[in-house]
């Protein structure tokens, strides 16, 4: 017990059917505060049935997944406070403001300051973008401003998926410098990703799915 | 386990907030059922004959048909863009009571939906030769009405998320639900137009509201859970 005590997040013989198919087939891992969990795998290995099983979207036909050595299911309202999700939607409303879309977004969970969200849009490169309609933001500048929101919500468990989708080299250093940030500070981060990941002082493991 | 420091009041408003404002930002989806609404009621006369005798027998059949039609168009856009952004998911993570945040979401949605009906009964009354002293009775129960309907309807529209043929779907859920509305609504405005007091069938609709507001959301929540799958 002492073992599930310390980890944070604990996915114990995971089964998951989507239709006919087994996607997950007895997935267990464990991951504790500080820990990069880089999920790997060809197209439709599951990576994203993974992701969304983690965060409580999808229910897995056997197994079960422990946050701080208690069942999710005990107390589902809680485990999502603790978490972040990036889904491959980037989830903001194309008719507000990144700003807008940021602050209902964040003060849902944590009264925000407006301060707070535009020094976060300026660390992640879209600073000058802020009161733009979020329609009119290129595909790149409009996950940098997911991305905030991952970074806003005050979660220690992030999990996100295909974070680095359509961003460009200097996007993809700024993100990996967030994500390594948050590791440093004691969060953990569960991405799945196609291409290497470069993440400067943290640990990070593979998880391999065929 | 982490706790949030947003109060539940603070993240309801905010959740109805988002919607009003997105809808004045897009003005034409709001307007679209209560043209609706004033279109239906302003084609029967044309259609049937400019008689104020007749109109006046016909008036809260075609009111409430076309209040219960209006809503039914406007359920659909509930919770269809939310899912499509990925809005939903992120509300059902908020780590926030997910019925409460839904409850907040129905509201907005009747106040942009069901509130400009009552807002334009008056003039719809005065088109089908209502007598004046019944426009009250009429906005009071397009008002309650309409609440049941939003409420009733947030269920179907979230189980029908899912499935592409949603539309049709949708109608067959609610519309047997809605049937009491119907009912009730258009006697209360047929007893006003007579004169009549119109008390009871007004107490029958404040009751379904009071049911439909307590518990659908806890139907919706459970709904759109299931369709997230």
């Amino acid at each position: 017990m002492a073992e599930t005590d310390s980890a944070a997040l604990e996915a114990r013989d995971l089964h998951l059917w989507r239709g006919s198919k087994h996607v997950l087939r007895g997935l267990s891992f464990t991951a504790s505060a500080g820990h990069l969990l880089h999920v790997r795998g060809p197209n439709g290995c599951g990576k994203t049935s993974l992701l969304r099983t983690l965060a409580g979207f999808l229910w897995p036909e056997e197994g079960a997944l422990y946050w701080e050595g208690r069942p999710v299911t005990e107390d589902r309202d809680g485990y999502a406070a603790a978490l972040a999700y990036l889904g491959h939607e980037n989830a903001m409303k194309a008719d507000l403001s990144p700003l807008e879309n940021l602050r209902y977004a964040t003060d849902v969970r944590h009264p925000t300051e407006r301060r707070t969200i535009e020094s976060v849009l300026e660390r992640l490169g879209v600073g000058p973008q802020r009161d733009l309609p979020f329609r009119a933001l290129s595909a790149g500048q409009r996950r940098r401003v997911a991305m905030a929101r991952v970074l806003l919500a005050r979660a220690r468990l992030w999990l996100l998926d295909e974070p680095f989708t359509n961003l460009d080299v200097a996007g993809v250093r700024d993100l990996s410098a967030v994500v390594a940030d948050h590791a440093r500070q004691g969060g953990i981060a569960i991405l799945t990703a196609h291409s290497e990941l470069d993440l400067p002082g943290s640990e990070l493991r593979r998880l391999e799915l065929e | 386990m982490t706790t949030l420091t947003t109060s539940l009041p603070r993240a309801a408003w905010l959740v109805l907030e988002r919607d009003l404002r997105l809808a004045f930002r897009r003005w034409e989806q709001v307007t679209h059922p209560v043209m609706f609404f004033l279109m239906v009621a302003t084609l029967f006369p044309l259609a049937l004959s400019p008689e104020p005798a007749l109109l006046r027998t016909i008036a809260p059949g075609v009111v409430w048909v076309g209040a219960l039609l209006s809503a039914l168009l406007a359920l659909e856009s509930l919770f269809r863009a939310d899912l499509e952004d990925g809005t939903l998911e992120q509300l059902t993570l908020s780590g926030q009571p997910l019925a409460w945040l839904l409850l907040a979401k129905t509201l907005a949605h009747w106040l942009l939906s069901g509130l400009p009906l009552v807002v334009a009964a008056p003039l719809i009354a005065a088109g089908l030769a209502a007598p004046g002293e019944a426009v009250g009775t009429l906005m009071l129960s397009l008002a309650l009405g309409t609440g049941v309907l939003s409420f009733i309807g947030s269920v179907g529209a979230a189980l029908t998320l899912g499935s592409r043929r949603g539309s049709v779907l949708l109608s067959l859920l609610v519309l047997p639900l809605a049937m009491p509305v119907l009912i009730f609504g258009a006697r209360a405005t047929d007893q006003a137009m007579r004169g009549e007091v119109a008390d009871g069938p007004l107490w029958l609709l404040a009751a379904m509201l009071i049911l439909s507001a307590t518990l659908s959301p806890l139907a919706t929540a459970a709904a759109v859970r299931v369709s997230l799958e």
